[in-house]
């Protein structure tokens, strides 16, 4: 693999060919990387969606100089030796990011309030940094009644941004896919092919790739809010999976398992369903320690220390 | 007369079957390069005819063509883009109701120069009238040699099927109508790559509209030069356009690019001029994607040169005081018609249309029809109108797809041309032109 230099927002960084903007910018990290709300690392052909991770490209290569025309999705376009990117420091990908918000959220119920999401939502996130202080709209939205994808999983259609991330996860993880959109356009839905139930190993993982409140975890339903529940990094021997998780938990309960996320969200290592809605009792796993949340979300401002959670927990023991 | 490629034996009775296209002469294109050409030099024929691309973007033909890498074995694919469902648009379906042997005839030079081994014509699921009629001629080519194995003992053998899309205009844009084929939602691909790269069932694909494709057989029998002499400048040979609106004489003609938008409306060779002597208001010039022009606009460039039915002097101006050649839907307005009515008529096909893979399109040309329904029906404000050329331009550019930009250049457009009609609608809170 040959190595290519490119420069994001006036940093240089060096990356494999073939690299898309997206992770170059990753490389660097901090503020000059895109948000992205429909690409996911583990999922084959996911990205291009959402738009949100345009860029501009000012310099196409150190050998075709040009710009180009139009902004590019930075997740689905590799770099070439010489390119000079802008993000951050291009108003037009700012403004553009705006509209893509405000897009985004066009038909969003705006139901935070109610949503489990709430606290580790993508969309959330993204409406933060990026979204207008008044809302321009006042068409009413679109709605849909929200449906069970078998018994675990609950569609909000409402809240869906039609990432495609679950859709993936059904194409590439389970081996028959149900899973799927039906209709066009902005009346378009997720479905299960006729209402069949998902019952499937990994179909769990569909909730932790939803990057806002649209697939919940039945199991967790309106049991707390996120920012109340500590994250504790838990394994347990499992014959599906890894069996590397996530317990969020109140007390010396376990509210909700989930797959560990990196800081952009996305899973390190898929997890069984077994793990995710059968495994509450704490002594089925072994915890590691409270898990670093390293977003900007509202989950990561509790700092958990280890002493504290052990004081207010006597049945929990951490493992050195 | 206005030379003619296409339309020429178009009334004669009968142009649907094997026996009266072949007395006309046809297929002796096939039998003349199957026997004389090698698929390479009919390639360079296309290329050196100039002919582009009729589905709305006139790309270069046969430049599209020599993308496709024939260095593998792997199969290559010629596909018929037959979809035809631009509002205004109604031109391929005459080739195809009225002289499908022609298309047929086309497919097979196109095929054999790609080294296609099986093609598809994807035709629109509305004309089903009209696959049937397709059906029957590619049978009688079957049955006459021209199509299956070894055509006319040239070692050359095609396989040509026609399929049926299920109604969605998404399905015309080339990489959708591919997935489509391939039996799946009819989502567009995000490129590149492209087709030619990484095509149908994953190889070199070449997508091209039916007119593109009917221009062939001409072009094999009378030679590349023949028809760049047809024309001008860079846009070589005829143009269908489906003629529609407050015309007297409404219909499909074949014209001679070059020829001036004033003589196409006016003259009694073609629509005859505006609907009971009315004033000629405003036109769309190349289906519903493109910038509508009013009058003045339509009829001379902002240099006031007389503007022409070509691809270079119908853009002439660029966005701001010119349009495109699209795909030939012209649509004329005279002095009745409403401009917010007909927008917002062009906003809801793109908003129904879109395929909602991306949030640009799929939010936008939806908010889009909201707002312009309330100015239409007198409940908008002054805000507005500034709000859609702002939806507009964010969506332009930032699409998956041009359906975004189709659905945006023709608010954009309205806006720029139009603003005090729209104006007059939130003043007046109704429609000034209705009494
Ligand atoms: C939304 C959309 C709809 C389209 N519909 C058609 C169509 O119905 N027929 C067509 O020939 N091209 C259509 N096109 C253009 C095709 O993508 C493609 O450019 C064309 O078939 C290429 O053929 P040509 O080079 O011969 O024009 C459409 C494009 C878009 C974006
Ligand atoms: S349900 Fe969630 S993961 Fe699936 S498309 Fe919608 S937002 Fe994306
Ligand atoms: S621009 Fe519209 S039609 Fe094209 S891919 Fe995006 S949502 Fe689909
Ligand atoms: S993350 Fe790149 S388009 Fe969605």
């Amino acid at each position: 693999m040959s190595l290519v230099k490119v420069i994001i927002d006036n940093i240089e960084v060096e990356v494999e060919s073939g690299t898309t903007i997206l992770n170059a910018a990753r490389k660097i990290g901090g503020s000059v990387v895109p948000p992205a709300m429909c690409y996911y690392t583990k999922l084959e052909g996911s990205g291009g969606y959402c738009r949100s991770c345009l860029v501009k490209v000012a310099q196409g290569s150190a050998k075709d100089p040009r710009p180009m025309p139009k902004l590019v999705p930075s997740c689905r376009t590799t770099v070439q030796d010489g390119m000079v990117v802008q993000n951050i420091t291009s108003p037009e990908v700012m403004d553009n990011r705006r509209a893509i918000t405000e897009f985004l959220l066009l038909n969003h119920p705006l139901d935070c309030p109610v949503c489990d999401q709430a606290g580790e939502c993508h969309l959330q996130d993204l409406s933060y940094v990026h979204g207008l202080e008044e809302t321009r709209t006042t068409e009413e939205r679109r709605t849909f009644e929200p449906i069970d994808i078998g018994d675990k999983i609950k569609l909000n259609m409402n809240r869906c941004i039609l990432c495609y991330r679950c859709v993936k996860v059904a194409d590439q993880l389970t081996d028959q896919r149900v899973h799927g959109v039906l209709g066009r356009g902005d009346h378009s839905e997720i479905s299960t092919y006729i209402l069949k139930a998902i019952d499937n190993d990994f179909s769990g993982n569909m909730i932790d790739v939803c990057p806002v409140g649209a697939l919940t975890d039945k199991t967790f339903r309106f049991k707390s809010r996120v920012w109340y529940t500590n994250p504790m990094d838990a394994h347990r021997e499992c014959s599906k999976c890894g069996g590397k998780t996530v317990l969020w938990m109140k007390g010396d309960e376990v509210l909700r398992v989930t797959g560990r996320k990196d800081k952009y969200g996305e899973l390190e290592e898929f997890i069984c369903n077994d793990c995710r809605f059968e495994k509450k009792n704490p002594n089925e796993w072994i915890i590691e320690g409270p898990r670093k949340i390293e977003r900007h979300s509202v989950i990561s401002q509790n700092h958990y220390e280890k002493l504290l959670i052990e004081e207010n927990n006597p049945k929990i023991k951490i493992e050195k | 007369m206005a030379k003619q490629i296409l339309l020429n034996n178009i009334n004669v009775p009968g142009l649907a079957s094997y026996e009266v296209y072949r007395k006309l002469g046809g297929y002796s294109a096939v039998e003349k390069t199957l026997k004389n050409y090698t698929p390479d030099e009919v390639t360079a024929e296309v290329k050196k005819s100039g002919l582009r691309g009729r589905g709305g973007a006139g790309f270069p033909a046969g430049m599209k063509w020599g993308f496709i890498d024939k260095s593998t074995d792997n199969p290559r694919y010629f596909v018929c883009n037959f979809d035809e469902s631009e509002p205004g648009t109604f031109k391929d379906r005459h080739i195809g109701q009225l002289n499908p042997h022609q298309l047929i005839e086309g497919m097979i030079l196109g095929s054999y120069a790609l080294g296609a081994r099986s093609s598809y014509i994807y035709i629109r699921g509305e004309l089903f009238y009209v696959l049937r009629i397709i059906e029957k001629a590619i049978d009688e080519a079957y049955r006459n040699g021209f199509l299956g194995e070894n055509i006319l003992g040239s070692g050359y053998s095609l396989d040509l099927h026609c399929h049926p899309g299920a109604g969605a205009y998404i399905c015309g844009e080339e990489t959708a109508l591919i997935e489509s084929l391939e039996g799946k939602r009819g989502n567009p691909r995000i490129k590149p790559p492209f087709p030619a790269i990484v095509g149908l069932y994953n190889c070199p694909t070449v997508v091209n509209n039916v007119e593109t494709i009917a221009n062939l057989p001409w072009i094999m029998n009378n030679g590349a030069d023949a028809y760049a002499a047809i024309g001008i400048g860079n846009s070589n040979g005829t143009k269908l356009i489906s003629a529609c609106g407050h015309i007297n004489k409404p219909g499909i003609y074949e014209i001679e690019l070059g020829l001036p938008v004033k003589e196409f409306i006016y003259s009694d060779e073609y629509c005859g001029g505006i609907l009971n002597g009315k004033k000629l208001k405003a036109v769309v010039a190349g289906g519903s994607s493109v910038p509508v022009l009013p009058a003045e606009l339509i009829l001379r460039t902002a240099n006031g040169e007389p503007r022409l039915m070509s691809y270079e002097s119908l853009s002439d101006g660029g966005f701001q005081s010119g349009t495109m050649l699209g795909s030939g839907g012209f649509i004329v307005m005279d002095e009745t018609a409403c401009i917010v009515k007909n927008l917002l008529t062009f906003s809801r096909f793109y908003h129904h249309e879109s395929c909602g893979q991306c949030s640009p399109c799929r939010e936008g040309t939806g908010w889009i029809e909201k707002i312009l329904y309330r100015i239409e029906s007198g409940k908008g404000s002054m805000k507005d109108i500034d709000l859609l050329t702002d939806i507009a331009k964010h969506i332009e550019g930032n699409t998956i797809c041009p359906l975004g930009d189709a659905a945006a250049w023709p608010v954009a457009s309205a806006i720029r041309h139009f603003r005090e009609e729209f104006e007059d609608h939130i003043k007046l809170q109704r429609c000034p032109l209705s009494k």
